[in-house]
């Protein structure tokens, strides 16, 4: 059996996040995502052909709030808790690139 | 090569153009999509913010039940299916999302497999339209340069207003069905009307609540669908068009210089009239999506849904068709087209069906009467005003001021021209002054009996000045050729 999951998709996944990883750590982590997917290949060795694929674990389905509006926080105090701030509004380092 | 005001149908070289939409519009609700701050457009920064979309630790969302109501009924405006849904978490950093990721839907959207007909009967799908939350806003702020603040690139530092992080948006995805850039704008323009009739979103471009990317392709018949590029930052139609046709003859150079087009986002710039690359597709975008665990999956109730199709209102397309048909075209024509987007048709419909002139009534309803005044405009009244002008009682330059002023005021049409003097001039005073007028214009009179037919605007003009315009064109033209001819 091939192994699960390999170094390099160990160090993709960790880019995608922006986790810095020793070389120590993407070997620890490389065997503990494995024996996790080996986990769920056992469960996808079952015969499920009869269950429902489930997204959530609780009975529950249609939970909505009316829309009407709540109080807001107080500017001053949101922007205290940034490293930054500018003219009402959060100063963050320069971004490379338009989001996605 | 630059882009060109002017549109083509035809491709250079053979190739055909291929273009599909996602069109993002934000919902028109009092409140954001996941917590109860205002989703208002306009406020000063930083304002309309929470635990919730600032994504502070421990914070819950709890969906917005208006937002879904308005997700389904843009989804059955569009002849969708609407489906159970699952959210899910679309994961990337980027600092105007401030939880690091976006709570959208992915493998199961709330509506599927719609259309859209365009008003020249052109049949768009429509793959899906589902639920998202919008992000917030960014401003950049340029270091060396300071001219340069608003553009990207050379940003020293980025200013961040999460007012709009959170506003509920649909996104509706369209299949590559389109052949031109005017089909493109035709959409976008009718989606718009949609919008706008059902309650769905106020659709306005010019503050950012439609906003639209196109996915321009090209390829030669009989061939599969080139590769595409991905087009970004289009402000307006008119600019939609342009960033199409710009991009579809940028990719056919390149392939007619031997090259490839490569899968990439593009920046239409409206300044220079041309597309730029933001970034390349080239590595798979790998946003790890997967189910939102604090939003439970939505289950729309069939009963609903029936409600949701009983209480739609007339779409333009079908008020179109109607307003054509009463007033006797096969087709919608522009004066129907312009009369349905100002609302005003169930008013036209009610005056032809009352015995109304329907191109006189189309006319009027085009031009003349403010669509904030046809309240006060009874069907009854505008098809007196119609048939006063079409018995020759008013001028056509007189029906159209009562027209005005029956919009104002709200009274009567005769007792408009009443006041106004309107009063259907005699003829035999009429004859008297044309007489004058041909007396005056002695030059004139000589070559219009030449035949010089424009020669009779310097007697017409006389009679309009000394009647002060209330003199029935037609019938000066009348008495002209009758004292000619004699």
């Amino acid at each position: 059996m091939t192994a699960p999951i390999s170094r390099d998709d160990v160090a993709h996944v960790a880019r995608l996040a922006r986790l810095t990883l020793t070389d120590e750590e993407l070997d620890t982590f490389t065997g503990q995502l494995a024996s996790i997917l080996d986990h769920a290949a056992d469960v996808e060795a079952l015969d499920l052909d009869d269950v429902a694929p489930t997204s959530h674990p609780y009975p529950l389905e249609n939970v909505v709030r009316p829309d009407e509006v709540r109080p807001c926080l107080d500017r001053d105090e949101v922007l205290a808790e940034a490293p930054s701030a500018e003219d009402g509004m959060f100063r963050v380092p320069p971004v490379l690139g338009e989001a996605p | 090569m630059t882009a060109t005001e002017t549109s083509f149908t035809e491709l250079p070289h053979g190739y055909r153009l291929v273009v599909g939409l996602e069109v993002h519009v934000e919902l028109h609700t009092a409140t954001k999509l996941f917590c109860g701050c205002p989703n208002q457009f306009g406020d000063d920064p930083n304002t309309n913010v929470c635990p919730v979309c600032l994504g502070l630790p421990g914070s819950m969302p709890v969906l917005n039940a208006q937002a879904m109501e308005l997700a389904m009924r843009l989804g059955r405006a569009l002849h969708c299916e609407v489906r159970p849904s699952v959210f899910a978490r679309k994961n990337y950093f980027y600092p105007d999302m401030p939880k690091d990721y976006q709570v959208s839907q992915y493998d199961q959207p709330t509506n599927v497999d719609g259309h859209l007909d365009l008003p020249d009967g052109t049949r768009i799908g429509i793959e899906r339209a589902h639920i998202e939350e919008d992000t917030g806003k960014s401003t950049h702020v340029g270091g060396a340069n300071s001219s340069s603040k608003g553009r990207i690139h050379d940003a020293a530092y980025s200013l961040v207003d999460y007012n709009r992080c959170g506003v509920p948006l649909v996104e509706i995805v369209s299949r590559p069905d389109f052949r031109t850039a005017e089909q493109a704008k035709a959409y976008v323009n009718e989606l718009r009307a949609i919008l706008v009739a059902t309650g769905v979103s106020d659709a306005k471009m010019e503050e950012g609540s439609l906003r639209v990317d196109a996915n321009v392709s090209v390829h030669q018949p009989d061939t599969p669908f080139g590769t595409r590029c991905e087009i970004k930052n289009i402000n307006s139609v008119r600019s939609l068009g342009r960033a199409i046709e710009y991009e579809a003859l940028r990719q056919v150079d390149l392939l007619e210089a031997g090259e490839r087009v490569i899968q990439q986002t593009r920046h239409w710039n409206e300044d220079e009239g041309r597309t730029h690359m933001l970034r390349s597709k080239e590595e798979a975008e790998d946003y790890r999506y997967f189910p939102e665990p604090d939003l439970v999956p939505m289950v729309p109730d069939p009963a609903r849904i029936e409600a949701i199709d009983a209480a739609l209102p007339r779409l333009p397309a079908e008020r179109r068709a109607a307003l054509a048909e009463a007033a006797g075209r096969t087709l919608p024509d522009e004066s129907v087209t312009i009369v349905v987007d100002r609302g005003l048709d169930e008013l036209a419909l009610d005056a032809v069906a009352a015995g109304a002139d329907a191109d006189r009534t189309l006319t009027h309803l085009q031009h003349d009467l403010d669509p904030g005044h046809a309240a006060n405009v009874p069907a009854a009244h505008l098809a007196q005003l119609v048939e006063l002008e079409t018995s020759g009682a008013l001028t056509a330059s007189q029906a159209k001021q009562v027209v005005a002023e029956m919009g104002e005021t709200g009274k009567a049409p005769e007792a408009i021209a009443a006041e106004r003097g309107f009063e259907a001039m005699d003829t035999s005073e009429l004859e008297g002054i044309v007489d004058e007028a041909i007396a005056a214009n002695g030059g004139a009179w000589e070559k219009y009996c030449a035949g010089e037919q424009k020669a009779q605007g310097a007697i017409v003009g006389h009679v309009m000045k000394a009647t002060r315009g209330q003199a029935d064109g037609k019938l000066v033209s009348q008495l002209l050729e009758q004292r000619r001819s004699a």
